[in-house]
């Protein structure tokens, strides 16, 4: 399994007074069991990259290759594609209809023409990946449940379809703090079982910094980095210079290393950043 | 797509049009409306035509995106003009089976269709050439008068604005949940009827959702800033009919004057 994206560009309202161009030249790779993270400030570009990924929009030029197959090329069957790459979107909750939690999870698995034993077999499943007891919430209404777990309920709906490649939007928007780490986690136990390719797109670095194994940096369009979240956030003054943040642990030990504090470490983790603020106390001491 | 849709859109601009007070504007195209009704022949709709033109060049909004807004609404004159075509008795023309196409009927269907456009192109030029919010304005300030007899017109007019403004959300939110269901493999071009149409209830549903979720947000901002609509209110940009505004209207009794002196004297 691997995901290729060739020198792809995007034009929206292409012709009208209005016209933008939303993505240029984006060139990339990502391999089976990698979670990659998409960074950028807002508009850079980040979310209709995502939705290129599995055919929700088409390309003005370049290509996209799932596994040898060109997704862009005409004549491709769309359900072929979505079933491969699940994509879940900011706000998944708004996207729940149906009356119980299982025919809502079911929905997805159903039309991609599972059997009904099949789409309940893999809705159960998904519902239990997610981290929530399958049999307390199959007949609930998912508009009865608390917002971290609607969103659970729709993250399962995309999971339960098995797609090699997930693509999840903020997943963590709009969450208290709790949920956000428990959504996180949920990512990770995913990524962990299915062995996906795993794209997190998120304005929190220091997900990020602690998520991904590799960043891509969107900035007005075109992917200004690619590499290892060590490397990306090393070049702390570029990251700072398009609007966005660094990974809280990296922040102080960059103010650190500018006060004159010898600090080398990478400090990703808060773990990591304490360590060597520890080992500076130590020395002095 | 749902975005090509002109009708009741506005166009941006500072035209001589743009500018004039929207009650002038609502007033003139209702009575534009009636005297298309009182038209009975060519040289009357071509007076009319003619007036509408001039309007359409002085507000310079290009007749490209007038006429694009129209397409839907060309199914339904369509529709107006074969039905009228056959359904007049007098001199046949031609007979098709059963059917008799006379020389009234391709009349009257004639001056339906020129009705219908006129009339169509007319109400959108109001839209086009005023902003929705100065739109409601100006509608209740005309309903104002009724009040006495129990009206709410600011009421209305509010909810007017309300509606206009949550039509972009709401096209925005349609556009996220189809795209949402169709990542989930949701299937709404292919099938029968039926099919298609139990395949939007994944839209519609979380779409109704949305919709009270705003209405409700909405709601609770209104109260959050006291608004209460009992209070006699006063504006910010108050209305105030100016020079060109009577201008307007005396040319507009013109043509009025015109359109009645065609019908009893020709």
């Amino acid at each position: 399994m691997s995901i290729e994206v060739k020198e792809l560009t995007h034009i929206y309202s292409e012709g009208l007074p209005h016209e933008a161009t939303a993505i240029k030249d984006v060139s990339f790779r990502a391999e089976k069991g990698e979670l990659v993270g998409i960074i950028g400030h807002t508009g850079s570009g980040k979310s209709t990259l995502a939705q290129h990924l599995n055919g929700l929009l088409k390309p003005k030029s370049g290509r996209i290759i799932v596994n040898g197959t060109d997704i862009t090329a005409p004549g491709v069957v769309m359900r072929d594609i979505r079933k491969k790459i699940g994509f879940v979107f900011q706000y998944p909750e708004y996207q729940l209809f149906e009356e119980t939690v299982a025919k809502d999870v079911e929905f997805g698995p159903l039309n991609l023409g599972m059997s009904e034993e099949e789409a309940a077999a893999c809705a159960r499943e998904a519902v239990e990946l997610v981290g929530l007891d399958y049999h307390r919430v199959k007949n609930l209404s998912p508009f009865e449940l608390s917002g971290g777990q609607k969103r659970r309920v729709a993250i399962a709906g995309v999971v339960a379809m098995k797609p090699e490649v997930l693509i999840l939007d903020e997943p963590t928007a709009g969450l208290n703090p709790r949920a956000h780490d428990d959504i996180l986690s949920m990512v990770k136990a995913i990524h962990g079982k299915e062995n996906n390719i795993v794209f997190l797109i998120s304005h929190n670095m220091n997900d990020i910094a602690q998520m991904a194994d590799r960043v891509l940096v969107m900035d007005h369009g075109r992917l200004i980095m690619n590499g290892t979240p060590a490397e990306v956030f090393s070049r702390a003054d570029e990251i700072k210079e398009m609007g966005l943040a660094l990974p809280d642990s990296k922040e102080i030990a960059v103010r650190l290393r500018e006060s004159g504090f010898d600090i080398t470490g990478e400090c990703l983790t808060m773990e990591e950043t304490a360590d060597e603020i520890a080992g500076i106390l130590k020395k002095r001491a | 797509m749902i975005r090509d849709i002109t009708l009741g859109q506005f166009y941006p601009g500072s035209s001589w049009v743009h500018r004039l007070d929207p009650r002038v504007k609502i007033m003139v195209t209702i009575f534009y409306i009636v005297a298309l009704f009182v038209v009975k022949d060519f040289l009357g709709f071509a007076i009319a035509a003619a007036a509408l033109a001039a309007v359409i060049i002085i507000s310079k909004v290009p007749l490209r995106f007038i006429l694009r807004g129209l397409k839907p609404v060309f199914i339904i004159i369509g529709f107006t003009f074969v039905i009228n075509i056959f359904m007049l008795d007098g001199e046949v023309i031609v007979s098709l089976g059963p059917l008799d196409i006379t020389r009234e009927g391709l009349r009257t269907a004639a001056f339906m269709v020129i009705r219908l456009i006129l009339l169509i192109i007319g109400s959108s030029l109001l839209t086009l050439t005023t902003k929705p919010m100065n739109l409601t304005d100006g509608i209740e300030s005309l309903l104002s008068p009724f009040r006495k007899i129990g009206l709410p017109a600011h009421e209305l007019a509010m909810m007017m604005t309300i509606a206009l403004r949550f039509i972009p959300t709401l096209l925005e939110e349609t556009d996220k949940i189809m795209k949402a269901q169709m990542a989930r493999g949701a299937d709404f071009e292919s099938g029968n009827i039926m099919r298609r149409a139990r395949a939007l209830i994944p839209i519609l549903v979380p779409l109704f959702i949305s919709a009270f979720r705003i209405a409700q947000d909405l709601a609770m901002a209104m109260e959050a800033r006291c608004y209460g609509s009992g209070v006699k209110r006063t504006r910010m940009n108050g209305m105030k009919l100016q020079r060109r505004d009577l201008a307007a209207v005396l040319i507009f009794i013109g043509f009025l004057a015109l359109i009645a002196a065609e019908r009893i004297l020709l």
